[in-house]
């Protein structure tokens, strides 16, 4: 029986995912010809811990895979190859498809190695023309240097089994491959198949076998070296493998599919490299670059199941647990024996801090799932890099407020709905170099994430400095598709706000970006199943922002009890604008279905919640009960109930585990005395009344008219 | 017998569940008929307490009760069997159910006017109802079993809700 080395491929995929995340992030930094040698260091370290992980793991094919990509880092690293724009574009599609080879394991199938191998022979083709093209040039000038490079670096193979007993005569064969690890790269295959069963193992026995790839400038007498000591005691084979054959070998499969191709490529390449100036990028690797990184991710989403932490956060915690225990050891004493009355002040005070304590463990533990929002802007780079080439605009990205912490749950559920916004802000929100300049606008347009904290939410903005929205256009299309008539009147700002309608498209032309509109209702539905908010605000030819309203957190939340009759719900706290009493002489009746409520010069319509829920209210006299005020989706309703209770942090329970989801109720929490109370989702009941945006809209209308016709 | 001595005994019963052939049975009354439910769906029982209602749904669900942390919702089952409603009592009992639906376990919780008892049945006593086809109970019966001279109505319940 083998050890199951399964148990430790989540492990793996996050280390190397994380290491892939590194390594986009330097490559973005790169500059041909400006350079600092740390980061390519950054970069090999980071390919190389994935192909020693992968080749451990048996996944051979990222394992070879990597290895071309490390051979050129390493080339590079070494001076012996000038960094080309061209190589920063290969890595950085090789990282792509590193990302996708490593996702297709971690959901159990088998990667695809098309795109790989033709990289991988784009690496070769790369790695083979060196010797022309460099020799002639830079690098025979360099002596020292050349002497290196010249050195034919050559690759062994060697298999190394050490016997039995070699643990016991106090040989450690990690420092072997320490050793061995000194003289070049190293590759290292673990065979552990001969290890016996748990019950048959001799703890001081050694049944590992060990399969090495050595590339190296290094003679075999070098290897022999270091296995001298122990040659008695294993089995140990060197052989020489010439790795110029290996790549040969993979150009000629390669060129056998896509003959015609590769010479083409070949010819641009080798005028390329001569040339080394990165703008001149040749169209069809260009056309290449977008494509691989406009490529449709794996849509199987694998939420990873850990997550990091900072040992000061758990420290914290652990801090925290502490003083929990010695209040519970105080509340124990306390209740010991009779109870005297003289311990009443006593035990208040220690049920206070039982409080405390419960409230700061909370917030520790709260502590542990929120990371820095960093994680998905950095993203963002390389998006932007990408997009910016393909589209031809010149952009800049700023990024602030990165150290800003969310929740990670919320965290994964956010970034989608940032790329598209990303994606529309750079596609048409922005304008092409000459309309900005014609604008009077510098050339480089912006876009600009930031993340700050308001008070319990967290609030991300997108902003762009190009056209703003194009009301007239917006309008037209609303009209056309019948979301909105000529008549109603609509404001810009309401007008605006319908691209978040569903269905909703200005785009003229189908681009695989975006249109603005395209999906903005699926970014609305998205943002709001996390119980966030969407603004939008526009100015012609200034740019626009969209901000992102969320909770810090999906477990707790905030809220206001509220009773119609017997019922007691909860409407989140977030929700409220505020809540008033009725003056009757401030309401409308609108064709006798629907009341609203003038409220400083805007008009409120009104939901009777036990209507919409069918219940028994205490009062269905406007003025005898409450309205809250709330909003959803940037347009105000007012909620009537009967009474407000107390407001409290509830705890979010799901009531669609055990039962079905339920039209106006976003889940349940359990109050104080055991009860289940239910939360409302103002959205939805504003859904249940009947009263769409548009249907708002056009009470506002109609209210204007009104007022008018009163002047 | 009390909800304690029950739950200690439906434990038990679980615990002894070695023979395949013969399957434990929890029985509960209504309107006089007693019914069985397979005893491995069931977590346990409970006196009935007060539950928050859920807007809009169907009369047969009552609400929705805390189970230790657990939102879990309550059906009557007079009502979902279009029996005559009664009020509830000092006897009426919560059954705590695992059902499976759609290939996701849920806790619900059914009410029922008493529990009866536990027996165990043997696949020979097991007999299939007759042709129920314009009942609209008979996708809940599985089937009829004679004990000491009674009639049991077998339950699946995993369309219930």
């Amino acid at each position: 029986m083998s050890i199951d080395l399964s148990q430790f491929f989540e492990v793996f995929y996050e280390e190397s995912f994380e290491g892939l995340d590194i390594m986009e992030a330097e490559l973005l930094d790169l500059q041909p010809g400006n350079f600092d040698n740390e980061t390519i260091n950054t970069i090999f370290r980071a390919a190389h811990s994935i192909k020693g992980g992968s080749g451990t793991f048996g996944f051979t094919s990222v394992a070879d895979f990597t290895h071309v990509l490390e051979t050129l880092l390493d080339q590079i690293r070494d001076g012996r190859r000038a960094l080309t724009q061209i190589h920063i574009d290969l890595l950085l599609q090789s990282v792509d498809c590193l990302r996708d080879m490593l996702t297709a394991l971690q959901s159990g199938e088998e990667p695809e190695t098309q795109q790989a191998d033709e990289l991988k022979s784009q690496f070769n083709q790369i790695l083979s023309e060196s010797s022309d093209a460099e020799f002639q040039g830079n690098e025979a000038a360099d002596s020292p240097d050349s002497e290196s490079a010249g050195e034919t670096e050559t690759y062994w193979k060697i298999s190394f089994i050490p016997g039995r007993d070699i643990l016991k005569t106090g040989n450690e064969p990690l420092f072997l491959i320490q050793e061995l690890a000194e003289l070049g790269v190293l590759t290292q295959v673990l065979d552990v198949s001969t290890v016996p069963d748990l019950t048959n193992i001799e703890a001081e026995d050694c049944y590992f076998k060990w399969q090495f790839e050595l590339q190296a400038n290094c003679a075999q007498a070098q290897i022999e070296e270091i296995f001298e000591w122990i040659e008695d005691e294993c089995e140990i084979h060197i052989e020489q493998a010439a790795q110029t054959n290996t790549s040969e070998d993979l150009v000629a499969q390669a060129e056998g599919t896509s003959q015609v191709k590769q010479a083409d490529v070949d010819a641009e390449r080798t005028s390329q490299i001569e040339e080394t100036k990165p703008e001149n990028i040749p169209p069809e690797n260009k056309a290449k670059a977008a494509s691989s990184g406009n490529k449709p991710k794996q849509t199987k989403t694998t939420e990873s199941g850990s997550i990091r932490v900072g040992i000061e956060k758990v420290d914290s915690l652990i801090n925290m647990v502490g003083e929990l225990v010695i209040t519970q050891a105080m509340l124990t004493q306390l209740s010991d024996g009779d109870f005297d009355p003289a311990k009443l002040t006593s035990l208040k005070e220690g049920i206070a801090q039982l409080a405390h304590n419960t409230r700061d463990l909370q917030e520790s533990v709260m502590r542990i799932r929120m990371l820095p929002i960093g994680s998905v802007f950095s993203r963002f780079p390389r998006l932007v890099r990408d997009t910016s080439k393909k589209l031809n605009k010149k952009i800049e990205l700023k990024l602030l407020g990165e150290q800003t912490e969310l929740d990670k749950t919320l965290m994964e559920k956010i970034s989608d709905p940032l790329v598209h916004l990303v994606r529309n802000a750079m596609d048409h929100g922005l304008e092409t170099p000459d309309e900005r300049l014609q604008a009077g606008k510098s050339e480089t347009g912006s876009i600009t994430l930031n993340a700050y904290h308001q008070g319990g939410n967290i609030v991300i903005e997108i902003i762009d400095d190009g056209r703003g929205l194009n009301t007239e256009k917006i309008k037209a299309k609303a009209i056309a598709n019948g979301l909105m008539s000529e008549a109603d009147g609509l404001t810009d700002d309401q007008i605006n706000l319908l691209i978040f309608e569903p269905g909703f498209s200005t785009a003229d032309q189908v681009s695989d970006l975006s249109g603005r509109g395209v999906g903005m209702d699926v970014v609305r539905r998205n943002i709001q199943a996390l119980n966030g908010s969407v603004e939008l605000e526009s100015n012609k030819g200034e740019g626009s922002v969209v901000t992102i309203r969320l909770p810090l957190t999906l477990a707790i939340l905030d809220g206001q009890l509220i009773q119609v009759g017997q019922h007691v719900y909860i409407i989140p706290l977030v929700n409220i604008i505020e809540s008033l009493q009725i003056n009757s002489a401030q309401l409308s009746n609108l064709g006798g279905e629907l009341e609203v409520l003038r409220l400083r010069e805007e008009y409120i319509p009104i939901i009777r919640l036990y209507d919409v829920f069918n219940h028994q209210p205490k009062t269905n006299q406007l003025s005898e009960g409450l309205l809250v005020v709330v909003e959803s989706d940037n347009e105000k309703v007012g909620i009537f109930v009967d009474e407000l209770l107390s407001q409290q942090q509830v705890v979010i329970k799901s009531l669609e585990a055990n039962y079905f989801k339920v039209d106006g109720i976003s889940g349940a929490t359990i109050l104080g005395d055991g009860t289940v109370s239910l939360i409302l989702d103002v959205a939805g009941i504003v859904r249940l009344a009947g009263l769409t945006g548009k249907q708002q809209a056009m009470i506002a209308n109609q209210m204007n008219e009104i007022e008018q016709l009163e002047a | 017998m009390n909800i304690e001595s029950l739950n200690a005994q439906l434990a038990e019963n679980q615990d002894l569940i070695q023979d395949t052939s013969i399957k434990q049975y929890l029985t509960f009354l209504m309107a006089g008929e007693e019914y069985g439910i397979d005893i491995l769906t069931v977590q346990e029982i409970r006196g009935w307490e007060q539950t928050t209602a859920i807007p809009n749904a169907p009369g047969y669900v009552k609400g929705v009760m805390n189970l230790r942390g657990t939102v879990v919702p309550v059906i009557d089952l007079r009502e979902k069997f279009a029996l005559e409603a009664v009020e509830y009592s000092a006897v009426t009992v919560v059954i705590v159910l695992k059902i499976e639906q759609a290939g996701m376990d849920k806790i619900i919780g059914i009410v029922v006017d008493a529990v009866s008892d536990v027996y165990g049945i043997e696949a020979s006593q097991f007999k299939t109802s007759p042709s129920l086809e314009q009942n609209q109970n008979s996708q809940f019966i599985t089937g009829l079993a004679q004990v000491e001279n009674k009639t049991l109505i077998l339950l699946n319940l995993d369309q219930v809700l």
